[in-house]
C-alpha cells in the first residue's frame, strides 16, 4: 500500500485561535521529520493569517488570526500545504559542538553525581561527551533545545516538574549510567549557559533561570544571542558536547 | 527626544506592546501587554497607534516625572494617579506639563493599570517588539522591570507610533480630553466568569472532573504572574495512566498538574508544555486575565467555538468602531 504525506496526520482545535497537527502519537525520527518539514513548508511558504509555530516532539501547534480562519477552513488549507511535504527538501543536519567546562567551579553538582552514580567525575564527563543529540525542537525558553537520542524513538516517562519550577517535562535521553533524581529543591536561579543533567534527560539552560537539574558544567557559547534575536541550536541539529580546560573557557568569554 | 523619569518604579512595571508573534520555533513566546485591550484603548485616546508601547503597572504603581512634558493616558484598572496631586481621570487624554509629576497608588480595581504616552515609549526592539519578557530578560526597557532612576525615551511626532491624525476623530484638541464611551467601558468591565473551549486533553479528563471544573470555584494564587496564572479550587486530574508528550501550547490554555490545580499559560508563557490542558481561555476573554488579582475568585463556563469567534468579532469590532471614544 502506497503511504501519503496525510497519513497519521491528525488535526484538533487546541484554542479558538490555535490548530494541533500532530504528525504521530510517539517520539519517533519519523514525526521528528515530519515536523522539520512542515515548518519549512510553512516558512516558505507562508499562509496569510497563520501568526505562530510552535514545533515540538512530534506536532506543530498552528496560532491563526479566528477572524481570517475557522479551525476547518484552515485544516483544509494545511492539507493541501502537506500534500507537498515529501517534496521539501531538507538540508543535512548541522553538527554542532557545544564545549563545557566541567571544572569545579562550573559543576556544583558533580561530585554529587559522582557519589549517586559510583563513578569518577572524567567517568561521568566521558559518559556525557561519548553521545550524539538530536534537537527535536526548541521551546519551554528562547533558545532551549529539548535533546534527545539519535537512534530510534525513546521511551517516555511520566513527566514531573518540581513544584514552583516550570522545568521542561521529561523525555529520557542519557542512559540508565546517567540517571539521577532532580535537585530536591530546584536553585532560585542557575547561571546561563549551566549544563544540566536529570531525570534522564540533559540540556543547556540559556538563561538564568529557576532550575532543578544537577549542573555538572557550563559552556561559553550563547545559546541565544540577543542582539539579532538567534539560537545557537535549530531544530534538526547534531550536537556533541566536548570538555574544555577553564583557560578555553575564559579566552571564550573575552571574545 | 523627551523622556519619563521613573522616581518610584511600582510594584513591577514593565513596557509592553503587543508582543512578539511568530518565534515560537525559537522558543520565544510571544510577551506583550497582559491585558492588551486596555493599552490598545489608551494608545487610541492619544492619537498613537493602538500597538504603541506603554508601560504596565501591576497592582501598585510608581511616580512619574515628564521633564519636558507629554499627553498621557491611563487604562486598565484605576490606580488612584494624580498629577501634582491632582487626581487624574481614567481613559482620557491629559496634558502634562513639563516637569508634572504623576503619582499612583494601590489598585483600587484590577491588577494592571497601563501608562500611555502620545508618541509611544520608544525602546529598542527585540524582533519587532517593545515587549520585555522578564524571565529571559529580552526586549522591553533593558529585559526588565523598571528601577528607580530609570529614564524612558518618549517617541517624538515623528514616531512610528504616531498615527498622525487620530484613526477617530482628528488630533486631539488642547483643553479638550478625549475619553472612552459607555460602549468602550463595558468592554472593559471586570468578569468573573471565563469563557472557555474544550483543550486539546478534554477528553483525558472523565465527567466528574469535567462537572467539577466548570462547576467549581477558583482562586488566583499568589504565585501568579505573568508566565500564568496559579489557581486552587476544587481538584480536576486528569485520568492516570496517559503518557503525554511535550507539545506547543496556546496562550490561555488551562494545563493541569498532577495534583489537579489548574494553571492558566499567560502572555510570557513557556512555548511548549506536557501537562494535559483541560480548557483553553477564548481570546475575547484574555483581557480578564491581564485584570485577575491574586485572591479574586474565577470560575469557568464552556463555549463553543463559533461563540467564541462572535465574541472576538464583537470585540474588535467596538474596539475599530467610530463609538469607542468621544471628545
Amino acid at each position: 500500500m502506497e503511504t501519503s504525506a496525510l497519513d497519521g496526520v491528525r488535526f484538533l482545535p487546541a484554542s479558538d485561535q490555535s490548530l494541533m497537527v500532530y504528525f504521530g502519537e510517539r517520539i519517533t525520527l519519523a514525526a521528528h521529520e515530519r515536523v522539520v518539514r512542515f515548518l519549512r513548508l510553512l516558512l516558505r511558504r507562508p499562509i496569510d493569517g497563520v501568526r505562530n509555530l510552535h514545533p515540538a516532539y512530534c506536532s506543530v501547534l498552528v496560532k491563526f488570526d479566528a477572524l481570517r480562519w475557522t479551525h476547518s477552513e484552515l485544516e483544509v488549507k494545511l492539507r493541501e500545504s502537506l500534500s507537498r511535504l515529501e517534496s521539501v527538501s531538507v538540508a543535512a543536519p548541522r553538527e554542532v559542538t557545544i564545549p563545557v567546562c566541567y571544572e569545579a567551579e562550573f559543576a556544583p553538582d558533580l561530585p554529587d553525581v559522582c557519589s549517586l552514580l559510583g563513578l569518577t567525575s572524567a567517568q561521568v564527563i566521558e559518559r556525557h561527551c561519548s553521545l550524539t543529540y538530536l534537537v527535536y525542537f526548541l521551546g519551554f525558553l528562547p533558545g532551549f533545545a529539548y535533546l534527545g537520542p539519535l537512534e530510534g524513538g525513546c521511551d517516555l516517562r511520566p513527566e514531573k516538574a518540581a513544584e514552583g519550577n516550570p522545568a521542561p517535562p521529561a523525555q529520557e535521553v542519557l542512559p540508565a549510567a546517567l540517571n539521577v533524581p532532580r535537585l530536591a529543591t530546584p536553585r532560585r536561579s542557575v547561571p546561563a549557559g549551566s549544563v544540566g543533567i536529570a531525570g534522564g534527560q540533559t540540556g543547556v539552560y540559556p538563561f538564568a533561570t529557576p532550575g532543578g537539574w544537577r549542573l555538572i558544567g557550563r559552556t561559553p557559547m550563547k545559546m541565544f544571542r540577543e542582539e539579532n534575536g538567534t539560537s545557537a541550536l535549530s531544530i534538526g541539529d547534531h550536537v556533541r558536547f566536548v570538555a574544555i580546560p577553564r583557560e578555553r573557557f575564559a579566552d571564550w568569554e573575552r571574545k | 527626544m523627551s523622556v519619563i523619569r521613573v522616581l518610584e518604579p511600582g510594584l513591577f512595571s514593565t513596557v509592553q506592546d503587543l508582543g512578539r508573534e511568530g518565534f515560537g520555533a525559537l522558543g520565544v513566546s510571544p510577551s506583550g501587554a497582559a491585558d492588551a485591550v486596555s493599552l490598545r484603548i489608551g494608545n487610541l485616546l492619544l492619537g498613537n497607534t493602538e500597538g504603541a508601547p506603554g508601560l504596565e503597572m501591576t497592582l501598585v504603581g510608581g511616580a512619574f516625572v515628564f521633564p519636558e512634558g507629554a499627553t498621557i493616558a491611563l487604562a486598565g484598572s484605576d490606580f488612584g494617579a494624580a498629577l501634582d496631586g491632582i487626581p487624574v481621570e481614567m481613559w482620557t487624554a491629559v496634558e502634562a506639563r513639563p516637569g508634572q509629576t504623576l503619582r499612583l497608588g494601590a489598585t483600587r480595581s484590577g491588577a494592571r493599570c497601563y501608562l500611555c504616552v502620545r508618541g509611544g515609549i520608544a525602546v529598542k526592539l527585540f524582533l519587532g517588539s517593545a515587549s520585555t519578557h522578564v524571565l529571559s530578560g529580552l526586549g522591553g526597557f533593558e529585559g526588565r522591570a523598571l528601577r528607580k532612576g530609570d529614564q524612558l525615551p518618549v517617541g517624538g511626532e515623528d514616531s512610528r507610533h504616531r498615527t498622525g491624525e487620530s484613526r477617530h476623530s482628528g488630533a486631539p484638541v488642547p483643553g479638550k480630553a478625549r475619553r472612552l464611551s459607555t460602549r468602550g467601558r463595558n468592554l472593559v468591565a471586570a468578569r468573573s466568569v471565563l469563557r472557555a473551549t474544550a483543550g486539546p486533553q478534554s477528553e483525558w479528563f472523565d465527567e466528574a472532573a469535567l462537572r467539577d471544573f466548570y462547576a467549581g470555584r477558583y482562586r488566583v494564587t499568589e504565585a501568579s504572574n505573568r508566565l500564568g496564572l496559579r489557581l486552587e479550587g476544587a481538584p480536576a486530574a486528569a485520568r492516570g495512566g496517559a503518557q503525554m508528550i511535550s507539545e506547543g501550547v496556546s496562550l490561555g490554555a488551562v494545563q493541569v498538574p498532577e495534583a489537579g490545580q489548574p494553571i492558566i499559560l499567560f502572555v510570557e508563557q513557556q512555548t511548549t508544555g506536557g501537562y494535559p490542558k483541560i480548557a483553553n481561555v477564548i481570546a475575547a476573554d484574555f483581557q480578564c486575565l491581564g485584570q485577575l488579582r491574586p485572591r479574586d475568585e474565577v470560575r469557568f463556563a464552556l463555549v463553543t467555538w463559533e461563540t467564541a469567534r462572535e465574541l472576538l468579532h464583537e470585540q474588535e469590532t467596538v474596539l475599530g468602531s467610530k463609538e469607542l471614544l468621544f471628545v
